[in-house]
C-alpha cells in the first residue's frame, strides 16, 4: 500500500519516478538473492547425498567434485554383498506394525478425550504428554533387561512395543486437536436419527476426521522409520533396521560413504513423499497441536 | 446424547482402555523399574540380576564422577549453541521468505524436507561433507580461507560440537521458519502500516512489533528445541562417538556408555533419573505455556 501510492502520484512528473523503480528492482533482486541462499542451505546436503549415491567409491574419496555417474551403489545395496533388502523390510514391518496398533488405539482414546468431559481427563492428557520427556535411556534399560528375560530382545516386536511409547502420545494429542475442531452438532444429529455410539463413530466421525487420521498415521510412520536410539540399544544383531544398517558399511578406507548415501536414498526418499502429503499439518504434528 | 449414561460410560472406557494400558505399560513400568534399579548394584557382566541395594550410592557417585559432570557441561554448552543457532536461522529464514511471492511460496514447500531426513543420516551426511581431503565443506572452506586448509573439523573439541549443532539446526531451522511465517502472517498488516507511517525502520518493526507478536510461538518453539537439544544422542553416536576425547559426550551418550558399554545398569539408571529431574522441570514449564496459549 505504502509503496503503491508514491508511484501513482509521481507518474505524471516522469523522470522522478525512475529512482524509486530502481530501488524497488534492487530490493527485489536482494530479496530473491537471500531466498535462493536459503534454498541452497536447505537443499544442498540433500542434493549432495543424492549425488554421492550415484558416484563410484573411488570418486567419492577424491578431491574432485565432478565425476561420472553410476548405478553401482544401488546394485550393491540391492543385490550385492552389502544388501540391505532384508533391513528395508525389517524397518517396513516395524513401522507398519507400530502404526497399525498405535493409530486405532490412539484415535479411540483421542475421541474420548475430545468428546467426553470426565474427572481427571485433562490430567491424563498431560500425563500422556509428560511421557515424551522421559529420557530414552530410562525406557531402554528396563526394556533391555525385560526383553532379555522374555525373549523379545533383538526382535522386531520388542521395538514395536517401545515405539508405541512414541506413537501413542503423538497420535492422541494430534487426533484430539482434529476431533475438537469438528462440530459436535453433527454427531448429535446422527444420534437423533437413531445411530448408536459406535455407529456415530464409524459412520459419521471417522470419515470426517480421516484427513487427521492420515496425518497422524504418516507422522507416526516417519517417526518410527527414522528412529535410531532404541534400534541401537534394543536390537542390532538379528533385527537390524535401515538406520542401523547405515552404520555397518565398511569400505576401502573405513566408512563406505557412497553406500551410506545409497542406503540414505532408500531411507529418505519415501519419507519425503510421505512428509509432502501432510506438509500442511507438519508443524501441528511436531508441536502436538500447540502451534497451528 | 447424554440421555443414556450407562452405555455412554461403557463405550468411553472401552475406547480409552487399550491406549491407556499401553502408555502405562511402556512408560510407567520402565520408570518404576529403573527407579528401583537406581538404588541397586548391578554389573551386567558379573551377574544376570541385581546384586543388592546400595542406598543412594549411585546418586552420590554421579556427583563425584567428573566424566558425568563433564557430560552435563557439554550438554548445556551444546544446548545453548544449537538453540541460538536454530532460532536465529529460523527467524532469519522466516523474514526472508515472509513475503508471499511466487518464488517464496515454492521455496517454502521445500522447508519440511530436512526434518524428514533421519537423525542418523543427517549426521552421516555432515560427517561426510566435513571429511579432510575429500569432504565438500572442508575443501570449500579450505579454498575460501587457506588458514583452514588442514582443519580436521570433527577432531577439534569446539568445532566438533559446532558441527553437530549445525547438522541438527539444518533439520530444525527450516521447519521453525515455517512456524514463524505462520505466526507472522497472523499479525494484522494495519500494525505494520501504522509503524511505517510513524517512521519506524525495518529493524524497529522487527524488534518492537514482529518479535513481541510472535512471542507465544517463539517461547513454545524455544522450549521444544531446548528439550530436544538436551537429549542429543543420535548425531553424537554417528558423527563423533563422544570425541575428540570427551568433548561431545552428551548426558544421554554418557548414560548410554555407562549402561550399555560398561554394563553398569544401576549407576546408569541413577544418572537417567538425575537427568529426568531437569527434563521434568522443563516439561512443566512447557506444558504450562501450552495451556496458557490454548486458553
Amino acid at each position: 500500500m505504502a509503496t503503491a501510492t508514491p508511484s501513482i502520484t509521481s507518474r505524471p512528473t516522469g523522470p522522478r519516478a525512475r529512482p524509486v523503480q530502481l530501488k524497488e528492482v534492487v530490493g527485489r533482486v536482494w530479496e530473491i538473492f537471500w531466498a535462493l541462499v536459503t534454498l541452497f542451505f536447505v537443499l544442498f546436503p540433500i542434493i549432495w547425498l543424492i549425488y554421492t549415491s550415484f558416484r563410484s567409491g573411488l570418486d567419492v574419496y577424491s578431491p574432485r567434485f565432478l565425476s561420472p555417474l553410476t548405478l553401482d551403489n544401488f546394485r550393491t545395496i540391492f543385490f550385492g554383498k552389502f544388501s540391505v533388502v532384508q533391513e528395508f523390510f525389517t524397518s517396513l514391518l516395524i513401522s507398519s506394525a507400530t502404526v497399525a496398533i498405535g493409530i486405532p488405539f490412539g484415535v479411540m482414546a483421542a475421541y474420548v478425550f475430545a468428546r467426553y468431559r470426565f474427572r481427571g481427563g485433562e490430567a491424563l492428557m498431560v500425563g500422556i504428554l509428560v511421557t515424551q520427556f522421559i529420557p530414552a535411556l530410562m525406557i531402554a534399560i528396563p526394556f533391555f533387561n525385560l526383553f532379555r528375560r522374555i525373549g523379545l530382545y533383538d526382535t522386531p516386536w520388542g521395538l514395536v512395543i517401545v515405539y508405541l511409547t512414541l506413537v501413542l502420545p503423538y497420535s492422541i494429542w494430534m487426533m484430539r486437536g482434529f476431533i475438537d475442531a469438528l462440530p459436535i452438532e453433527i454427531e448429535e444429529a446422527a444420534t437423533v436419527d437413531g445411530c448408536n455410539e459406535f455407529q456415530v463413530l464409524a459412520l459419521v466421525t471417522f470419515p470426517l476426521v480421516l484427513p487427521g487420521i492420515i496425518t497422524s498415521l504418516v507422522f507416526s510412520f516417519v517417526l518410527c522409520w527414522n528412529e535410531f536410539t532404541y534400534a541401537l540399544m534394543l536390537a542390532g544383531r538379528e533385527t537390524v533396521t535401515l538406520q542401523i544398517a547405515m552404520t555397518r558399511t565398511i569400505g576401502l578406507q573405513g566408512i563406505a560413504w557412497e553406500q551410506i548415501a545409497a542406503v540414505g536414498m532408500l531411507v529418505m526418499v519415501p519419507m519425503f513423499f510421505m512428509s509432502f502429503t501432510i506438509r500442511k499439518y507438519f508443524i501441528e504434528g511436531l508441536t502436538m497441536g500447540a502451534v497451528k | 446424547m447424554l440421555n443414556n449414561s450407562r452405555r455412554h460410560g461403557l463405550a468411553k472406557y472401552v475406547m480409552l482402555a487399550p491406549a491407556l494400558l499401553l502408555v502405562c505399560a511402556t512408560a510407567i513400568y520402565p520408570m518404576i523399574d529403573s527407579f528401583l534399579l537406581s538404588f541397586q548394584e548391578w554389573q551386567l557382566t558379573h551377574s544376570s540380576a541385581p546384586t543388592g541395594f546400595v542406598g543412594i550410592d549411585n546418586y552420590t557417585q554421579a556427583f563425584r564422577d567428573r566424566f558425568f559432570i563433564n557430560s552435563v557441561g557439554v550438554t548445556i554448552a551444546y544446548t545453548v549453541l544449537s538453540v541460538v543457532m536454530t532460532l536465529v536461522l529460523g527467524l532469519g529464514m522466516a523474514l526472508i521468505l515472509q513475503k508471499r511471492t511466487f518464488i517464496n511460496t515454492i521455496i517454502r514447500t521445500f522447508l519440511i524436507f530436512p526434518f524428514a531426513v533421519s537423525p542418523a543420516l543427517k549426521g552421516y551426511s555432515f560427517r561426510f561433507m566435513l571429511q579432510p581431503d575429500y569432504g565438500v565443506i572442508q575443501l570449500t572452506l579450505g579454498q575460501l580461507f587457506p588458514a583452514l586448509k588442514d582443519m580436521v573439523w570433527l577432531s577439534h573439541p569446539w568445532w566438533a560440537m559446532f558441527w553437530i549443532a549445525v547438522s541438527e539446526t539444518w533439520g530444525w531451522a527450516p521447519l521453525y521458519a515455517l512456524m514463524f511465517i505462520g505466526a507472522m502472517s497472523s499479525i494484522s498488516t494495519d500494525i505494520f502500516d501504522a509503524a511505517k507511517v510513524d517512521g519506524a525502520n525495518n529493524l524497529q518493526v522487527f524488534w518492537d512489533i514482529t518479535l513481541p507478536m510472535i512471542s507465544p510461538v517463539l517461547i513454545i518453539a524455544t522450549l521444544l528445541k531446548v528439550i530436544a537439544s538436551l537429549r542429543v544422542f543420535d548425531q553424537v553416536v554417528v558423527m563423533t562417538g563422544g570425541g575428540p576425547g570427551r568433548a561431545t559426550q552428551s548426558i544421554n551418550y554418557y548414560i548410554y556408555q555407562t549402561g550399555f558399554k560398561f554394563t553398569n545398569m544401576g549407576y546408569s539408571s541413577a544418572q537417567a533419573y538425575l537427568f529426568l529431574v531437569v527434563l521434568a522441570v522443563l516439561a512443566y514449564v512447557y506444558i504450562r505455556r501450552l495451556y496458557r496459549k490454548v486458553n
